[in-house]
């Protein structure tokens, strides 16, 4: 027998637990595991270290007071520039932040998968990113005299990435444009989570798939989530695009409007949601 | 169609001059203007652009904005983006919410980084850009409030700690470039219809101030393509006060 790595979302809730440090996979509005958001945002952890490359993860956790600290290069709704619910909570000063470049990141979570202490870079010399991370060093080459950042590894807790397609053992496939870093997420994490919007028998991974696309293997995941439309109201190509009216939506409802959009869109469970978004 | 050129046509031709020169690099441009600015460079003068759709693709022919039918020539998702980042191929245009003479460039928060009054977009790549290759900015609001004499965050990095080359600022009044011997801003152009004056007095910081000219006007080709191939719905109007 192989290993069946099927779960729910209250299994993956129950394997997590206060202040952990959490990735999140996908880029800005593309992508994102927000099924496994939702079911983090109405559970009860709290002090969470969100590390996303950020879009509306960052801001549904913050809106739902999960987040301590937030590690990231941007947040963004894409065709929203700014992240409503993220803005709101840096300028209350509710959350604590780190923020790096966008590369610097990268980095972070490649050091951590490959298990070295860091990586260096050229990227935030000179800038305000080594004065507001007064831990971030640099180090010279042992080559010559330049000077680099030294990226310090991004180690995860826990990581959630959503893909196009899986298998039930954890082999999982990305049908659109770009991967974004999911791969690095799950191999920087020491629990590893996919949701998909479909779960496929192996064989047939790669009648949708380019093999080039099933950059997920069954050693990089420990539980897999059946999830159609999880990634609702981000794009999740080709299978659907964004939801950009919902995405309106979402960003209006800051102040007074959101407990009304939390009761309707986030209290609930994930097929109540997909029955609300999808009626 | 008439020849007399619109502000914003003068603000994509400023946009496109920025690229002259650069040869086979990658032309990141953000913003309706300065990306018809990248795509025009492209047609017309510089032919050896590289320019992405800003999704995951290098696009061959010449796209309208948010037109679809592309001539796919590469792939290039976000880890490869950092891949030519970080080999210095690659000129981008970006925007700025604060910049000073040097241009340090601010699109992380306004006010205190523990808590801040705005919280903007945050650094993105900024950062990484602006010390590994050639960086130009776009700015279509030329104000005291974006020209500053210090930014509240410095993002992007500018020329006097370490950029690999700020190389030009292109407004609604005009364009700036560096070519002062120590290395801050000069005012180059200014587009028809405005003056000196009104760029000083809606500038922060002091401005070199040195063989100053009109802004390029497009030829009687570069309106057509902007009109009639690269901008056929008038985003760029959008884009500017008038």
């Amino acid at each position: 027998m192989t290993a069946d790595k099927r779960t729910t979302y209250d299994e993956v809730i129950a394997s997590l637990s206060d202040g952990m440090t959490i990735g999140i996979g996908g880029w800005g509005s593309r992508r994102k595991p927000m099924s496994l958001v939702r079911a983090i945002a109405r559970s009860s952890l709290k002090d969470l270290i969100v590390v996303s490359y950020g879009g509306p993860d960052v801001g549904i956790l913050c809106a739902t007071g999960k987040v301590k600290r937030v590690v990231f290069g941007f947040v963004t709704l894409d065709s929203i520039p700014i992240e409503p619910h993220f803005r709101a909570a840096r300028q209350a000063g509710s959350i604590e932040v780190t923020e790096y470049d966008e590369g610097m990141f990268y980095l972070g979570l490649l050091a951590a998968a490959w298990r070295v202490p860091f990586l260096p870079t050229r990227a935030g010399l000179g800038s305000d990113i080594m004065r507001v991370n007064p831990g971030l060093k640099t180090v010279q080459s042992p080559y010559g005299d330049e000077q680099l950042v030294a990226v310090p590894a991004l180690n995860l807790d826990a990581a959630f990435v959503h893909m196009n397609r899986a298998d039930q053992r954890g082999n999982a496939a990305f049908l659109g444009p770009d991967l974004y870093f999911d791969d690095v997420f799950l191999m920087a994490a020491k629990q590893r989570f996919v949701s998909t919007e479909a779960i496929v028998e192996t064989d047939d991974l790669l009648k949708e798939a380019r093999v080039q696309q099933l950059r997920i293997n069954r050693s990089m995941v420990d539980g897999v989530v059946g999830s159609p439309r999880g990634a609702h109201f981000t794009s999740c190509e080709p299978d659907y695009g964004r939801d950009e009216a919902f995405q309106k939506r979402y960003a209006a409802a800051v102040g007074d409007a959101w407990p009304a959009f939390l009761a309707r869109y986030i209290d609930v469970d994930e097929s109540a949601y997909q029955a609300a978004v999808h009626p | 169609m008439s020849d007399d050129p619109t502000l914003a046509e003068y603000c994509v031709v400023a946009c496109a001059e920025a690229f002259r020169g650069d040869g086979e690099v990658l032309a990141s441009a953000f913003g309706f203007i300065p990306t018809i600015g990248a795509r025009l460079a492209r047609a017309t003068f510089e032919p050896d652009l590289l320019l992405s759709d800003g999704e995951a693709y290098l696009v061959a022919n010449d796209l309208p904005l948010g037109g679809s039918n592309k001539v796919v020539e590469g792939w290039i998702p976000f880890r490869n983006v950092f891949d030519i980042v970080w080999s210095g191929r690659r000129h981008v245009m970006m925007g700025a919410t604060q910049i000073d003479r040097f241009g340090n460039q601010n699109i992380s928060c306004v006010g205190p980084h523990e808590k801040p009054k705005v919280q903007l977009i945050g650094s993105r790549g900024a950062p990484g850009n602006t010390v590994n290759h050639a960086t130009s900015y776009w700015v279509p609001n030329h104000s005291r409030r974006v020209f500053v004499d210090e930014v509240d965050f410095i993002s992007g990095v500018g020329n006097n700690r370490g950029a690999a080359g700020v190389k030009r600022i292109v407004t609604n009044l005009g364009s700036m470039d560096f070519d002062t011997a120590d290395r801050s801003a000069r005012l180059q152009s200014v587009h028809p219809f405005r003056s000196v004056d009104d760029v000083v007095s809606n500038t922060g910081f002091p401005l070199e101030i040195k063989d100053v000219t009109e802004s390029r006007s497009p030829s009687h080709e570069e309106l057509k393509l902007i009109r009639e191939v690269l901008d056929p719905g008038n985003l760029r109007d959008t884009e500017i006060k008038q």
